[in-house]
């Protein structure tokens, strides 16, 4: 019962990672219709970020990478949003192959600068330890890997509910072409999406190295299945982001738990297409009336 | 007509220079390169069916290279063990011959595998999927989850897959020495006309009415639907065909390189067929062919001088080809034959771009 | 039912989100008639045509084809049973010639096989679809270089070599021009000679000409049914129709 409990906060930091990621892929995908391969290497670049601030930041450096991470991959995503993937909205099987060129190139790059072997992130001593709740360990890292995913999931609703910039997006995910001759920026609009989107991969990579080593390959880790949560949960749907998010990284851990870690996979797979039965567009769908 | 005869004088010519040519004058361990280049050309060919034709970007063909690649293998490690366990197992101490391996000792049922195996699982998914309208990125992503899992699920199992490893080491197949030269080439023989024969069955289809479906369910899932027919089934039947080149080729991968392992099989390795596929060309069968050849060459010949180098250029290409030149080397050569025909005043064919349509 | 009627529609719902877009329709069509069915913009039209070909599921009623269940049946089986339609944006496959695209619509009655088969020649039925709509000297070149108006034609074409029992036609007219649509006109009227046909129309104009049975659906509900005179000098349409959006219907 205990190890059982103990699977809860992995599955949960999971699930929060995941979910960081997948946010900005589900908007990019639902308002852009574009897929974005080389989103795992922001993680992996915001990851790098966390590691290179030790230097300067020391045992902090995980703290004061958050901002940093955030910039420096939405920066990224900007530069690669302004320079290629523009010119190719709405193709999203041309723009998956296109940024996977893209990933390649960043891997590479990350494994030339920082080596190819792993390196370590070393987290303040406050998020070391660990807390007893009902007979299992509670760590301080996964939660606060939790709460980092609340406030950021908190944060992008306060922005698309609240601010007009906000509200701008929403109506460019629902129609582009109405939103534009409405007088939406719809490029500035794209712009800052991709942006924020990145950005917050890059906080997801500063959360991972509270988990495990940094590698160039980081982002390849978790990049297919947080796809897979945007599959489940709907395209540009924070809501369902949320739930699928929760739901797959609890399903690994579990799965991991129960059988082994090699079937885990396999089962999230069996299971997200067993949920595809019932919910072919994912939890939740915007409707449209038009034949595609 | 004279589309046709060129069509034949060009599959006559290479038939030619891989029959006859390559064999004299390349020396044996360059015709096993070339063998295994005419592996991935066999599975990039399903891909050029399945994307090119049908706009399936399948991201998982990988785990059906595997699935028929292991299969094969698991024939040649119980041959060679002769009703032992085969060696890995011993060292992974397994004590007993799991149920799975057992039908495997059969030549008969283990060939059969090398296809049903993969053209089972294709069917289920194909049906699960694509009778539920999961189509375009989301078949893609899907097809990527696959292959990850697949590739965590052989690592995961040592006793049963060799695990990392993956399978090696076979002494004799079907009672020749793997290593002799008079085997690498029968082998390759063996490659170069699967190889030709797939091609021409695949060009069939193509030009068929199924092949004119299977572009219109392409370029308009939706519209198919009122002219009669069920696209999904349309989508399942051409997916479990490219599943089966995939298999084929995984199979014949295995005597002709000696190995198959899992880091041969995950998303990156089904990504290069795919890359392979859009550099040569992926709206001709033929481009399909030529990108896996070329690519895989070039990935060779380059890694053997600047390892890392190599996804610097790969990554590049890839990334001019989708910007520039999305419909690959063969679109780059059709261009330059319409260019030069206008200049010598003959007005060329109207320009039919596919294109991609929104998910 | 009676004998001649092929389309019996009953107390048809269609809801949207909680937004009812059919309250209970009731259309019946006899054999061999042309049926134009009009209305004002949300008045239900194209989803009554969507739920007749399998595209839209009705809450409640019955839609019964020649004694047949059509609600619940997908899109491609209610085709086999002799229903085919046009949409309003026409799609037709680009990358394929006139006739591929004609002879894809006649294929689905063939005998399997022929499938792996490659196409020799224009077989019978393409060939009349082909003649029907006068694209003859257009055959070998590929759909994509069509103009809009001639696109409609190719798609009533492939509805033609079908061979369907109910053809159903949504605004074939739209955005074409004079000269289009008089052409058009005349392909209705010629294929309404041997087939079912239902037309949904916007415009006043074409309707007045071609139409005889009218049907006027306002707000999900079937208003009034009649001949053209008697449903144009009806004051309920005149209200809801005429009236209330006059530079729609001028």
């Amino acid at each position: 019962m205990t190890t059982l409990l103990n699977q809860l906060p992995i599955g949960l930091s999971i699930g929060a990672v995941l979910l960081l990621i997948a946010l900005g892929l589900t908007f990019t995908f639902g308002q852009m219709g574009v897929i974005n391969m080389a989103h795992g290497e922001f993680i992996m670049a915001g990851a790098y970020t966390a590691y290179l601030l030790q230097d300067w930041a020391g045992s902090q450096a995980v703290l004061v990478a958050l901002p940093v991470a955030f910039a420096v991959a939405g920066a990224l995503g900007w530069v690669l949003e302004r320079t290629a993937i523009r010119h190719f909205y709405g193709r999203p099987l041309d723009t998956l192959l296109l940024t996977w060129g893209v990933s390649l190139v960043l891997q590479q790059a990350a494994r030339d600068i920082f080596g190819a072997p792993n390196v370590q992130v070393v987290a303040p001593s406050w998020l070391t330890g660990r807390v007893e709740v009902l007979g299992g360990a509670l760590p301080y890292a996964r939660l606060f890997i939790m709460a980092l995913a609340l406030a950021c999931v908190a944060g992008v609703w306060l922005y698309l509910d609240r601010s007009r910039q906000g509200r701008r997006m929403r109506a460019v995910v629902q129609n582009r072409e109405l939103a534009a001759v409405s007088g939406v920026a719809t490029g500035r609009v794209d712009q800052l999406t991709f942006f924020i989107g990145s950005g917050l991969a890059g906080v997801a990579g500063v959360a991972l190295t509270l988990i495990g080593p940094v590698g160039p390959s980081l982002g390849t880790y978790y990049i297919v299945d947080a796809f897979l949560v945007v599959v489940a949960g709907g395209l540009g749907q924070l809501r369902g982001a949320v739930i699928a998010a929760v739901a797959l990284g609890m399903l690994n851990s579990f799965a991991e738990f129960w059988t082994d870690a090699s079937l885990a996979k396999v089962i999230v797979f069996a299971v997200v297409i067993g949920f595809l039965q019932v919910r072919p567009q994912g939890l939740f769908v915007l409707r449209s009336r038009a034949l595609t | 007509m004279s589309d046709r005869l060129r069509g034949y004088a060009l599959f006559a010519s290479i038939s030619l220079l891989l029959l006859v040519v390559a064999p004299l004058a390349l020396p044996a361990f360059r015709l096993d390169e070339l063998a295994k280049y005419l592996c991935f050309a066999i599975a990039a060919l399903g891909i050029g069916l399945a994307w090119g034709q049908g706009g399936m970007l399948t991201l998982g063909q990988g785990v059906f290279f595997g699935l028929g690649g292991y299969a094969m293998a698991m024939y040649l490690k119980l041959h060679d063990a002769g009703g032992d366990l085969p060696d890995f197992m011993v060292w992974s101490g397994v004590e007993h011959l799991p149920a799975l391996w057992k039908p495997f000792g059969n030549v008969g049922i283990a060939l059969a595998a090398v296809v049903a195996v993969s053209v089972a699982i294709a069917v289920v998914l194909g049906v699960l999927v694509f009778r539920q309208r999961v189509r375009g990125a989301y078949f893609a992503i899907l097809t990527q989850a696959l292959a990850a899992a697949f590739v965590i699920l052989l690592v995961g199992q040592q006793g049963l897959t060799g695990g990392t490893n993956g399978l090696t080491n076979f002494y004799d197949v079907f009672g020749r020495d793997p290593e002799a030269e008079g085997t690498q080439r029968t082998l390759y023989f063996v490659t170069a006309i699967v190889l030709g024969v797939l091609y021409l069955g695949a060009r069939q289809l193509v030009k068929s009415r199924f092949g004119r479906l299977l572009v219109a369910v392409r370029d308009g899932e939706d519209r198919v639907r009122f002219l009669g027919y069920n696209p999904a089934t349309v989508k399942t039947v051409t997916f479990a065909i490219s599943a089966a080149m995939a298999g084929l080729a995984g199979a014949l991968f295995v005597p002709v390189v000696g190995i198959i392992s899992p880091s041969l099989l995950g998303v990156v390795p089904s990504l290069e067929l795919v890359v392979a596929v859009a550099v040569g060309g992926r709206y001709a069968l033929a481009g399909a062919v030529l990108g896996a050849v070329v690519m895989n060459y070039a990935k060779t010949s380059f890694s053997e001088q600047w390892a890392g180098g190599w996804l610097y250029l790969e990554g590049a290409l890839f990334i001019l080809v989708m910007t520039l030149a999305p419909k690959g080397a063969v679109g780059l050569y059709e261009q330059a034959r319409d260019a030069l025909a206008r200049r010598r005043g003959v007005p060329a064919p109207a320009p039919t771009a596919p294109q991609e349509v929104a998910a | 039912m009676s004998e001649q009627s092929l389309l019996e529609i009953r107390g048809l719902e269609v809801v949207f989100d909680g937004f009812k877009a059919l309250g209970g329709v009731d259309l019946t069509v006899a054999a061999g008639e042309l049926r134009f069915l009009i209305g004002p913009n949300g008045a239900g039209k194209t989803t009554l045509i969507d739920v007749i070909t399998g595209l839209t599921r009705p809450a409640a009623g019955t839609v019964r084809f020649a004694g047949t269940e059509l609600a619940g049946r997908p899109e491609h089986k209610i085709v086999r049973l002799g229903i085919g339609r046009t949409f309003q944006t026409s799609v037709v496959f680009e990358e394929l010639t006139v006739v591929e695209n004609l002879d894809l619509a006649a294929g689905f009655r063939r005998p399997l096989p022929t499938l792996l088969r490659q196409r020799r020649g224009v077989s019978d039925e393409v060939a009349a679809a082909l003649d029907t709509i006068g694209l003859g000297d257009l055959a070998d070149r590929p759909a994509g270089v069509l103009s809009h108006g001639q696109r409609q034609w190719l798609e009533i074409g492939m509805l033609v070599a079908q061979r369907p029992r109910l053809l159903l036609l949504d605004e074939p007219v739209a955005g074409m021009s004079g000269d289009e649509r008089e052409r058009t006109g005349e392909l209705l009227t010629e294929i309404a000679r041997d087939h079912t046909v239902i037309v949904v129309e916007h415009d006043m104009e074409f309707l007045r000409r071609y139409a005889s049975q009218v049907t006027v659906l306002h707000e999900g509900r079937v208003l009034v049914e009649g001949d053209v005179a008697a449903v144009q000098s009806d004051p309920r349409v005149q209200e809801v129709y005429l009236g209330r959006t006059r530079e729609e219907a001028a």
